[in-house]
């Protein structure tokens, strides 16, 4: 559950203060899917990296799942991060030469956790990559490599994903992929999804699109039924999972049945 | 983070970029190659002079003349001559010195000494025949002379090494008879040479291949006469082998008592030297050498030290979007820290090991050097890689990494997270 209230974010620009955020009121239930949507500078990313825990607001207040946020430590951000938080980035943020099996481990290391290689391959084999696990990034297609960043997001069982235009550096199909996993998560976890983006059809994936313009929310609206998208999960599809031509097949919400796939 | 989980990490990182690991750990292989190197010079020249130390006999006490005062001025040492030759007989057969095993006096001067026309100059010791057995003397050829030629004040000598050499060459100087011109002998007084002593490839602290051993009688009728306060001859030194090793401090309590009484002087006018002192000070002297060699080398390990740092802020810089990755996903700063320690150090150590046995080969091939001892003779330099120094070695170099690694470390674990995603 995120509240928050009143929040501000001012920057220093050497003399100059750039305000970011002015008094952004927000709250977001457990397992919902919610876009972000703004043009840039809108404060945006700034609303996102406070949500993510990676940057503090310079005033108000944002409760996490009933723990004020606003006031921890670094390391306690961190551990936040760690065990509350997945991260998915436009660029797929990647560490380099690491085999996707091992980058998926890496928040598992630091949370301290055992049985890492089991969890990562479990949480890679549920994004559809289970035949990849020691590729690395360079020997990855684009839509791979953003579902290897999504199975590090997944692999602590976080209870929000936060990403920032996941789909930006992929092309329509695999965009239509990678939507339908976050689809998935949220609705088969209960995993809390919310993600900024430029393209209205990708947030229209959603059930709530919130938009932003300078530092202030300018509209908050549920999807109407009859436009939101559904797309299928690539993962639910066993035949090619990553190799054959991407599926983008839409349907209405109400005719969609969605295919168990194991966690 | 654990820290196994640091060192895959580390390994990782370090193995991508194998030219410029090679490149930083090559500081830290030359720094502690020089360290262990010079280090083996130092320890292999103390354990020559331990090694001759203890060549000169083992349990030896040696006793000196003390210092004089007269009126409050105090001479050095040696300037008392209150030793004499009644104070060694006394050591030798008192019934209250039960550790004294044997006490061989000596006295000592310099002089000529001619024979076949040719001439060489040296040191007469005057000693008595129980001197072959407590300074550990054996004679490589002839005799020593006997008790019955020490209390005739016979003209006999036998030869160090050096002397023999110089004096006959390759005939054999026994039975030969030697002329010595010395002290109150400056017209030159006849001497037969009995024998000739084993070299001990005595360097430097009194080379004892290059001396002539006379009676002591015969030193102070012939040569050089002098007597003591009381009356005595005197002599320079006494020579005091005690019964086993572990009597040593308990003859010398014994032969200060002796001493004390026969002298009635309020202040002691002799000093007891063991040869537990002199190994002390010479591994003294040679301990403070070697550190001092070490400390040299040690700059070329600050030099590495400073190359380490260079490469792992060049690392950081590289490496800021990984770090703000990890921070994203959870690392705390002191992960962040622990990692780029543990690459600074790993690289530090495996340079470190390297170095020791790139600098075991140096000395290896140092120890096969010649240089010229004293007599002439060439000799071996002897060089000991000795256990402590690889330790040394081995810590100082994680030390460096430590210390250099801390900085760039720090400067990686307080990135910004969000500046270091968005780090081009």
């Amino acid at each position: 559950m995120i509240r928050i209230t009143n929040l501000h974010k001012i920057y220093r620009l050497g003399n100059v203060e750039v305000p970011a955020l002015q008094g952004v009121d927000l709250e977001i239930a457990d397992g919902e899917l919610v876009a972000i949507m703004g043009p840039s500078g809108s404060g945006k990313s700034t609303l996102m990296n406070i949500l993510g825990c990676l940057d503090v607001p310079t005033s108000g207040s944002y409760e996490l799942d009933g723990q004020q946020v606003a006031g921890l430590s670094d390391d306690q951000l961190a551990a936040i991060r760690n065990r509350k938080i997945g991260f998915v980035f436009q660029s797929f943020n990647l560490l380099p030469r690491m085999r996707a099996v091992e980058q998926v481990e890496v928040p598992l290391i630091y949370a301290g956790a055992r049985q890492r290689r089991e969890r990562a391959l479990a949480a890679l084999a549920s994004v559809g990559l289970a035949e990849r696990v020691h590729h690395r990034p360079t020997e990855l297609s684009g839509g791979q490599q953003q579902r290897v960043a999504i199975a590090r997001a997944l692999v602590t069982q976080p209870s929000l994903i936060l990403a920032d235009e996941p789909t930006g550096a992929l092309d329509s199909h695999t965009s239509e992929e990678i939507m339908g996993l976050l689809q998935q998560l949220n609705q088969e976890r209960g995993i809390t999804v919310l993600f900024v983006t430029h393209e209205p059809d990708i947030a229209l994936h959603t059930r709530r699109i919130v938009h932003i313009r300078d530092g202030r929310i300018t509209s908050d609206e549920a999807v109407p039924e009859a436009q939101r998208r559904i797309a299928l999960p690539a993962s639910a599809r066993p035949a090619a999972p990553t190799a054959g031509p991407a599926s983008t097949e839409t349907q209405e919400v109400a005719a969609c049945s969605w295919p168990q796939a194991s966690a | 983070m654990q820290l196994a989980a640091s060192f895959r990490v580390a390994l990782g990182a370090l193995t991508a970029n194998k030219l410029r690991t090679a490149l930083t750990m090559l500081g830290m292989i030359i720094g502690v190659a020089a360290v262990i190197a010079l280090m083996s010079i130092g320890r292999g020249a103390q354990e020559q002079i331990t090694a001759q130390i203890q060549g000169m006999g083992t349990n030896l006490i040696f006793i000196r003349p003390g210092s004089t005062q007269e009126g409050g001025v105090r001479g050095g040492q040696g300037t008392a001559q209150s030793l004499t030759l009644d104070d060694a007989e006394a050591l030798a057969s008192s019934p209250l010195a039960p550790h004294v095993l044997a006490v061989a006096p000596e006295m000592g001067a310099g002089g000529q000494v001619v024979a076949q026309g040719r001439n060489w100059s040296t040191r007469f010791t005057g000693v008595t025949p129980a001197y072959a057995d407590v300074r550990n003397t054996r004679v490589a050829a002839g005799e020593f002379f006997t008790q019955q030629q020490l209390d005739a004040r016979a003209a006999v000598a036998v030869l160090g090494a050096t002397v023999a050499q110089n004096l006959f060459m390759d005939s054999d100087p026994i039975g030969q008879t030697v002329r010595i011109n010395s002290g109150m002998a400056r017209a030159g007084v006849s001497f037969r040479v009995i024998g000739v002593l084993e070299s001990k490839g005595g360097t430097g602290f009194g080379n004892q291949d290059d001396q002539v051993l006379v009676p002591l009688t015969t030193l102070q009728a012939r040569l050089f006469m002098q007597r003591g306060r009381q009356g005595g001859l005197r002599v320079a030194s006494i020579n005091v082998q005690a019964t086993g090793e572990n009597d040593v401090r308990a003859a010398v309590e014994e032969i200060g008592e002796i001493l004390r009484q026969r002298h009635r002087s309020a202040q002691d006018d002799f000093v007891v030297q063991t040869q537990e002192d002199f190994l002390q000070t010479f591994s003294q002297i040679a301990g403070t050498f070697t550190l001092l060699l070490g400390a040299i080398a040690g700059i070329s390990l600050v030099v590495g030290g400073i190359g380490i740092m260079n490469i792992m802020l060049v690392s950081v810089t590289e490496r800021t979007r990984e770090i703000g990755i990890r921070k994203a996903v959870g690392a705390r700063r002191q992960d962040i820290l622990l990692q780029f320690l543990v690459e600074s150090v790993v690289v530090s150590l495996a340079g470190g090991a390297a170095g020791v046995g790139l600098g075991a080969g140096v000395s290896r091939l140092i120890s096969t050097i010649s240089v010229p001892g004293a007599g002439g003779a060439a000799q071996a330099l002897q060089t000991v890689v000795s256990a402590d120094a690889v330790v040394l070695a081995f810590c100082v170099s994680a030390a460096v990494g430590l210390f250099f690694g801390i900085y760039p470390a720090m400067r990686a674990s307080r990135l910004n997270p969000i500046d270091a995603l968005r780090y081009e």
